[in-house]
């Protein structure tokens, strides 16, 4: 090749040639992106199904013990406990959050004087960090610093201080509070697309026809937001599957262990017990729901057929 | 007379309409808003009930000084919380803006294959593969380093980023391209002159992104920063919260809390639009 002279070679070719060496460069281009990803994600995957067969120490030697992990798993009645209470708290925080945030959607959808500025004040706290609004709420919460109880009594609603966070029921509802208020303006801004993409005439010409408000959500609003509302239904679900932050600040996984979490109890057993071949299959687990859950997502986002 | 009827009913649902937005504003700014004021009060006041939330014995620093004075003190926290996301946000926006220009641009062997990979990492939850990633940064010598907490982070941003980028590029028509390497631009200089300002809202919008993730996780830095003077800002807050140091000084939380608040507020609000822009190029793909 590099022997002909190049004017031999004829231009058509010569442009290709030079098109292929410059399309090789592409991969220079994705490769450290692929580097990270291959060894903070693809490595690290691998090996937790391969920790998750063995009897893993963080110290010492790890021995091969075959789906023993995962037989324990099966008699680990807290971690199913926890799973339980993961599930309840995902179920009733997604119904809480979608309760504030399509209100407040339809609220914003239209631009209206201060609707800027009402949205921008709406969706304030969820720019900051879930941490920190754990601490921010671990103090408004406490009992005798705090906000909430003190100006409960200061008022006379109670006769005597209550700690919200002694007992399920009021710690619980308080974590689903914040999380609401923390949450619900991010699905807000998701919902609004949604609203925004419907055609106007649509819903004109639905008025003209006689359809009333109720009539109108039902019929032209729900249908035609379904990829939407799926997206912010999957956010929500997904992230409170996963949720740790805040069961750990604000309640350490209590009172009496009721609130902890898959993940809390998972690291748990990871970084507090040090059984990391026991922690990965029991992430071997979490990661199975919560592939299945993606792949519900996919189906739910497929594009609508028949329409656009 | 109809006029004036449907004039005042106007008014009456233009009031109701801003009374709503009010109430609601108060709302979800209240908290930030009381624990800024809060911790402006002196230590002995910090730690009463916040009623009223702004001082009333005098304006105050105290919470934020007896911040420092705890475990490595607030300054170290912050400035490991500074250096981590500093970081995260330049190496992960070289890092998609490369990727983001290659996949947009180039056709090489196994593209889709790549592609899909760093995506799919979207569906695949970090806490779920923290032990090895432990383990992994342990045998790189990057156990308990900073660094190691950054190259963590930025992994977490690309799917998202890279996405964005791939958009932007494929966004920018290809004759601008074509007219720059007929003026003889290679292709290092045709990404930094020619493409760069045109892909840069959304660079801003993956920066945004990349600092508010990486100043405000909690669960990794939790796990793989065992040293005190490693710690990030959350993860110190959370030991001193759990009197860690001592009786819980709520005055000190509040400061942090602070601290830990402003600067994500800030950047939201002055780049609200490219964060909302963001978002919604998410949620409509």
């Amino acid at each position: 090749m590099t022997s002909i002279p190049t004017t031999a070679v004829p231009p058509r070719a010569r442009k290709l040639v030079g098109a292929g060496r410059r399309q090789w460069i592409g991969l220079l281009y994705v490769l450290p992106a692929v580097a990270l990803v291959t060894v903070f994600f693809v490595i690290p995957l691998g090996m937790t199904a391969w920790m998750s067969l063995h009897n893993w120490p963080l110290m010492g030697d790890h021995s091969y013990i075959g789906l023993d992990n995962y037989w324990a798993i099966l008699r680990d009645t807290r971690f199913w406990n926890a799973l339980k209470f993961t599930g309840y708290y995902t179920v009733v925080v997604t119904i809480a959050i979608f309760a504030v945030a399509f209100p407040l959607a339809i609220f914003i959808e239209r631009p209206r004087p201060f609707t800027n500025l009402y949205r921008t004040f709406f969706f304030m706290p969820a720019v900051v960090g879930f941490a920190s609004a754990s601490l921010l709420w671990s103090w408004l919460l406490n009992v005798d610093s705090g906000l909430f109880s003190p100006a409960a009594y200061d008022l006379g609603l109670i006769d005597r201080r209550f700690n919200l966070l002694a007992t399920f029921q009021p710690a619980f509802w308080s974590i689903i509070a914040m999380v609401v208020w923390k949450v619900a303006g991010f699905t807000m801004i998701i919902l609004m697309t949604g609203l925004q993409s419907i055609p106007q005439d649509l819903q004109e010409a639905a008025l003209i026809d006689g359809a009333g408000p109720f009539a109108r959500f039902r019929a032209i609003t729900l249908p035609l937001m379904r990829r939407t509302l799926a997206l912010a239904l999957i956010l929500s679900v997904a992230g409170s599957i996963l949720a740790f932050d805040q069961f750990y600040i604000i309640l350490r996984g209590g009172p009496r262990n009721q609130t902890l979490t898959a993940v809390y109890w998972i690291f748990n057993q990871s970084f507090v017990s040090f059984k990391l071949g026991y922690g990965a299959a029991l992430s071997m687990v979490l990661l199975v729901i919560l592939v299945a859950l993606s792949l519900i997502q996919l189906w739910l986002l497929r594009k609508p057929e028949g329409l656009d | 007379m109809a006029q004036a009827i449907s004039a005042r009913g106007k008014l009456a649902a233009r009031l109701a309409r801003h009374s709503t937005g009010i109430i609601a504003s108060v709302l979800f700014v209240a908290p930030i808003v009381w624990t800024a004021l809060s911790a402006f009060k002196p230590a002995a006041e910090a730690r009463l009930p916040p009623l009223p939330p702004w001082p009333t014995t005098g304006f105050s620093l105290e919470n934020y000084a007896t911040l420092n004075s705890f475990g490595d003190g607030l300054w170290v926290s912050a400035q490991n919380s500074i250096y981590v996301s500093v970081m995260t946000v330049v190496l992960s926006v070289i890092v998609s803006v490369l990727a983001g220009y290659g996949f947009s641009r180039f056709r090489f062997p196994f593209k889709d294959l790549f592609f899909v990979l760093i995506l799919s990492t979207i569906m695949i939850p970090f806490q779920s593969i923290l032990t090895p990633i432990f383990l992994v940064l342990t045998k790189l010598g990057l156990h308990n380093t900073l660094t190691g907490l950054v190259g963590v982070y930025v992994t977490l941003q690309l799917p998202f980023s890279i996405f964005m980028m791939r958009n932007a590029f494929d966004a920018v028509p290809r004759e601008i391209e074509e007219a720059a390497r007929m003026d003889g631009a290679g292709n290092a200089t045709m990404l930094v002159k020619v493409m760069l300002p045109l892909v840069w809202p959304g660079v801003v919008t993956i920066a945004l992104f990349a600092f508010l993730g990486a100043w405000n996780e909690f669960l990794a830095a939790l796990v793989l920063m065992t040293d005190q003077s490693k710690f990030t800002l959350p993860v110190m807050m959370t030991a001193l919260q759990s009197g860690r140091f001592g009786a819980i000084d709520w005055g000190a939380v509040q400061a942090g809390v602070t601290v830990m608040m402003v600067p994500c507020l800030i950047l939201f609000l002055a780049l609200q639009r490219f964060y909302i822009r963001g978002l919604m190029a998410g949620a409509v793909k």
